[in-house]
């Protein structure tokens, strides 16, 4: 059962790494669609070319290979226990890492020495969820630099309320320019605690493009700073044009009263990620 | 926005002259030879002060870290694609002064520091299409050379390309800075939208 969850937490990573979702090509088609700007149209262009190449060729798409983030849904009468499961991820990361040679991105902080196989002190990093059933269903969004990197989290005071929140995600968005390949999809997460606040941001930048927030009063802040965003002019790569973000995804939790911590993490416009679903019997179905 | 789109095919060295002449947000296909660096490569060159094992001068530096392969001794291109420049902002003036590079390809631009210094020693900052690794890994003809691999993937690299592209002047030899302009128009954006 370790093996074939190895297998099926290895693949899946490959698989992001080649193929992107059809609602982030789709959003990177209309997005071509609309562009006004000259040099953005022939940027975009050339980034859904790329996209194609990538699969005419087999190749990834991009060569940072990220860091493998991994969201478990654990079904309650799934056979093995989660010390085991996190054990099969990291087997399998490791076992494409070596397979397919992909660029190995895990290095100690200080050090700087790359394990070599993109597993290591926490890495891949591993979430679990838990729900009903026998089935474990697993998401892998391998998460590169470029846009992790222009990630912000601030603890903002209750009274600067929903014009505050707006003004830190457009503050980020300016400040990131061209760094995190745009056209980005934003994950904002708005209240929790500091690190749940963190969290939520991943989460949302891990959502499908289209996919709306469950919170409808997140859900109108997806909108209205979806337009502020893409009406900063910033465009694809930080050169200029209409299309800065793909989408804005907002995620929620309720906090303190004396607290309003808001996260963006940004997401690039390879939105790569990858589900699958294991059975009891350790049978794999993709699921995207 | 800009002037008329300019498109040029350049070949690799690269003369001061050459890039001088380079005129902000025009259109670049280069082939020849470049190097690849980053990070590592960078504080190896010049915190650590190891001697460069080839000369770079003339040549483009593209911030890269290769996915490849070792086969029988020689490495075998996967995906190249090119990472985020604005880390390696303090190496910027010793590459060009140093090493003598003329063109730094990279994503996302870098600082004010880069452009003085391109100003200054004649070289212009090429912008990629960021993740497009796909595409560009069958504009890279060969891996010619690899130095420091005890730094893999980050070691510095040797590549042939040919037609490497579309890649835009994002910084010019003279004080323009793409980024910069776009930057402050977003800037007085949100300011206008009251945010």
């Amino acid at each position: 059962m370790v093996e074939a969850l190895a297998r099926a937490a290895g693949e899946a990573y490959v698989r992001a790494l080649k193929t992107l979702p059809r609602d982030v090509k789709d959003a990177l088609r209309n997005a071509r669609g609309r562009e006004r700007n000259a040099r953005a149209q022939s940027i975009l262009d050339t980034i859904c070319r790329n996209v194609e190449v990538a699969e005419e060729t087999g190749n990834i798409i991009c060569q940072d290979t990220g860091t493998p983030v991994y969201y478990l849904s654990l079904g309650e009468a799934f056979p093995l226990p989660p010390r085991r499961i996190e054990e099969a991820v990291r087997l399998g990361c490791a076992d494409v890492t070596a397979r397919y040679a992909i660029r190995p991105n895990a290095v100690h902080p200080f050090r700087r020495v790359n394990t070599g196989n993109n597993v290591g002190r926490g890495v891949p990093v591993i979430h679990f969820a838990f729900t009903a059933g026998d089935a474990l269903e697993l998401l892998v969004v391998p998460k590169g630099s470029g846009s992790e990197n222009q990630s912000f989290l601030k603890m903002l005071v209750p009274a600067e309320g929903r014009a505050g929140i707006e003004r830190f995600v457009l503050e980020c968005v300016t400040r990131a320019g061209g760094m995190p390949c745009p056209p980005v999809v934003l994950g904002v997460g708005v209240g929790g605690t500091f690190d749940q606040c963190a969290g939520l941001a991943k989460r949302a930048a891990s959502r499908p493009i289209g996919s709306a927030c469950g919170d409808p009063d997140g859900r109108a802040l997806e909108q209205k700073l979806l337009q502020a965003v893409n009406a900063l002019g910033i465009g694809p790569m930080g050169l200029g044009g209409d299309t800065t973000a793909l989408a804005v995804h907002v995620e929620t939790a309720d906090t303190h009263i004396s607290q309003l911590p808001v996260a963006v993490n940004t997401q690039c416009w390879a939105a790569r990620r990858a589900a699958v679903r294991v059975d009891r019997d350790g049978q794999a179905t993709i699921l995207s | 926005m800009t002037a008329q789109p300019v498109e040029m095919e350049l070949e690799t060295p690269l003369t001061a002259e050459q890039v001088t002449a380079l005129p902000l947000g025009g259109t670049v296909w280069l082939s020849g030879t470049i190097f690849g660096l980053r990070d590592a490569t960078l504080r190896r060159m010049f915190d650590e002060g190891a001697p460069l094992p080839e000369p770079l001068a003339g040549y483009p530096c593209l911030h890269t870290a290769p996915n490849a392969r070792k086969v029988d001794g020689r490495y075998e291109k996967i995906c190249i694609g090119t990472t985020t420049s604005a880390r390696m902002e303090r190496f910027t003036r010793p590459l060009l002064r140093d090493a003598g590079a003329r063109a730094i390809i990279g994503k996302g631009g870098l600082g004010d520091d880069s452009l003085a210094a391109m100003q200054e020693y004649g070289a212009v900052y090429l912008a990629i299409v960021g993740g497009a690794a796909a595409l560009q890994t069958t504009q890279i003809v060969s891996i010619d050379a690899v130095y420091w691999e005890d730094l893999f993937p980050e070691c510095l690299w040797r590549f042939t390309v040919k037609r490497l592209g579309p890649l835009i002047v994002g910084m010019d030899a003279h004080g323009g800075n793409l980024y910069a302009e776009v930057a402050a128009a977003a800037q007085a954006r949100a300011a206008a939208a009251g945010v």
